[in-house]
C-alpha cells in the first residue's frame, strides 16, 4: 500500500525537527556560558536540513545534513573581578541570541506538530481503507 | 459481463491509488517545509486520472469510463485489466508548485496551502472509499437478490 511510506516521510521530518529542538535546547542552556580556560566560549549551533529520497525517488524525506557553529564573536563584557576574565579584564560570553533561539524553537515545534498531524490523518485513512467492504 | 459489473469499481480504485499518491506527495512537501532549496511538488489529479483510465475518459464520470472500456476490450469473455494501471501514475505527471512568496533559502513550500491541500485530499480519499464501499454493497445486494 503506497500510503504507508507517509509514515517514513513524516517520521524522518519529526526526527529532524526534534534534533533541531535539541540543538535549540543546548543553545538556550548555554546562553550565559562564559569562556572556559581555553578562551573559547560556547558557539551557537544550528542544524542544516537536507532532502533525502525515501523509497522511490518521488518521496522526499528529510535528514540532518550537518550541525554548523555560528562563528560570530561572542559578547565581551568588562568584568575584571571575574575569574574567567582575560588579561584586559574582559569576559567572553557565548554568542547565543536568545530571541533567535526562541523563534527557532517555535518554528521547530510547529513543524513537528504539522508532521504528527499528517501521520494521524494517514493512519485514519489507512484504517478506513482496511475496513473497506465490511 | 463481469467487466460491466466491476468497471466503475475499477474507476474508483484507480482514483483511490492516485489520491494516495497525491497524499504522499503533499506529505513530502510538509516534511520538507524547512529544508533549504526544496521545491514543492504537486500533481494535476485530472490529468493523472485521464492517463490512468486510458486517456479517453474525458470527465470523471464512470459512464464515460464504461463506454470507453467496452469499446477497448471488444470481445466477450475478455476482462479488461485496465489500460493504464496504477503504475502509469508514477510517471512524469508531477509538476512544481508556483511559489507565492519567494524565500531567501529557495524553499517553495507554502505550509498553509499544503495543509489545506492535505485535508482536501484526505476528504476526497475518504469519499472515494465510500463510493467503493457503497458500490460493492449494491453489487452484493444484487447478487444475493434478497
Amino acid at each position: 500500500m503506497s500510503m504507508f511510506s507517509i509514515f517514513g516521510i513524516s517520521g524522518s521530518a519529526v526526527s529532524a525537527q526534534s534534533q533541531r529542538l535539541n540543538v535549540v535546547a543546548s543553545n538556550l542552556a548555554n546562553v550565559d556560558a562564559v569562556a572556559g580556560p581555553d578562551g573559547q566560549a560556547y558557539k551557537a549551533r544550528q542544524v542544516v536540513f537536507q532532502t533525502v529520497a525515501y523509497g522511490n525517488a518521488n518521496d522526499a524525506g528529510v535528514r540532518i545534513d550537518a550541525v554548523t557553529e555560528n562563528q560570530t564573536p561572542g559578547r565581551r563584557v568588562h568584568e575584571p573581578a571575574s575569574p574567567a576574565a582575560d588579561a584586559e579584564g574582559y569576559v567572553t560570553h557565548s554568542n547565543v541570541n536568545p530571541v533567535e533561539e526562541m523563534v527557532n524553537m517555535i518554528s521547530a515545534s510547529r513543524s513537528y506538530q504539522n508532521n504528527i498531524e499528517v501521520m494521524n490523518t494517514a493512519k485514519s485513512l489507512l484504517l478506513k481503507t482496511l475496513q473497506l467492504g465490511q | 459481463m463481469l467487466d460491466k459489473l466491476t468497471n466503475s469499481l475499477d474507476f474508483h480504485s484507480k482514483a483511490l491509488v492516485l489520491r494516495a499518491d497525491r497524499q504522499r506527495l503533499i506529505a513530502s512537501n510538509i516534511a520538507n517545509a524547512d529544508t533549504p532549496g526544496y521545491a514543492a511538488r504537486d500533481m494535476s489529479f485530472a490529468d493523472a486520472m485521464r492517463s490512468a483510465t486510458g486517456g479517453s475518459a474525458s470527465g470523471s464520470s464512470p459512464l464515460a469510463m464504461r463506454t470507453s472500456a467496452s469499446t477497448a476490450t471488444g470481445g466477450a469473455g475478455h476482462i479488461a485489466l485496465g489500460a493504464g494501471s496504477a503504475s502509469g501514475a508514477d510517471g512524469g505527471d508531477r509538476g512544481y508548485v508556483v511559489q507565492t512568496q519567494p524565500t531567501l533559502d529557495g524553499n517553495s513550500v507554502d505550509l498553509d496551502r499544503e495543509r489545506a491541500a492535505f485535508a482536501d485530499n484526505a476528504v476526497r480519499y475518504e469519499a472515494t472509499l465510500r463510493f467503493i464501499n457503497g458500490q460493492s454493497k449494491t453489487m452484493l445486494a444484487a447478487i444475493q437478490g434478497q
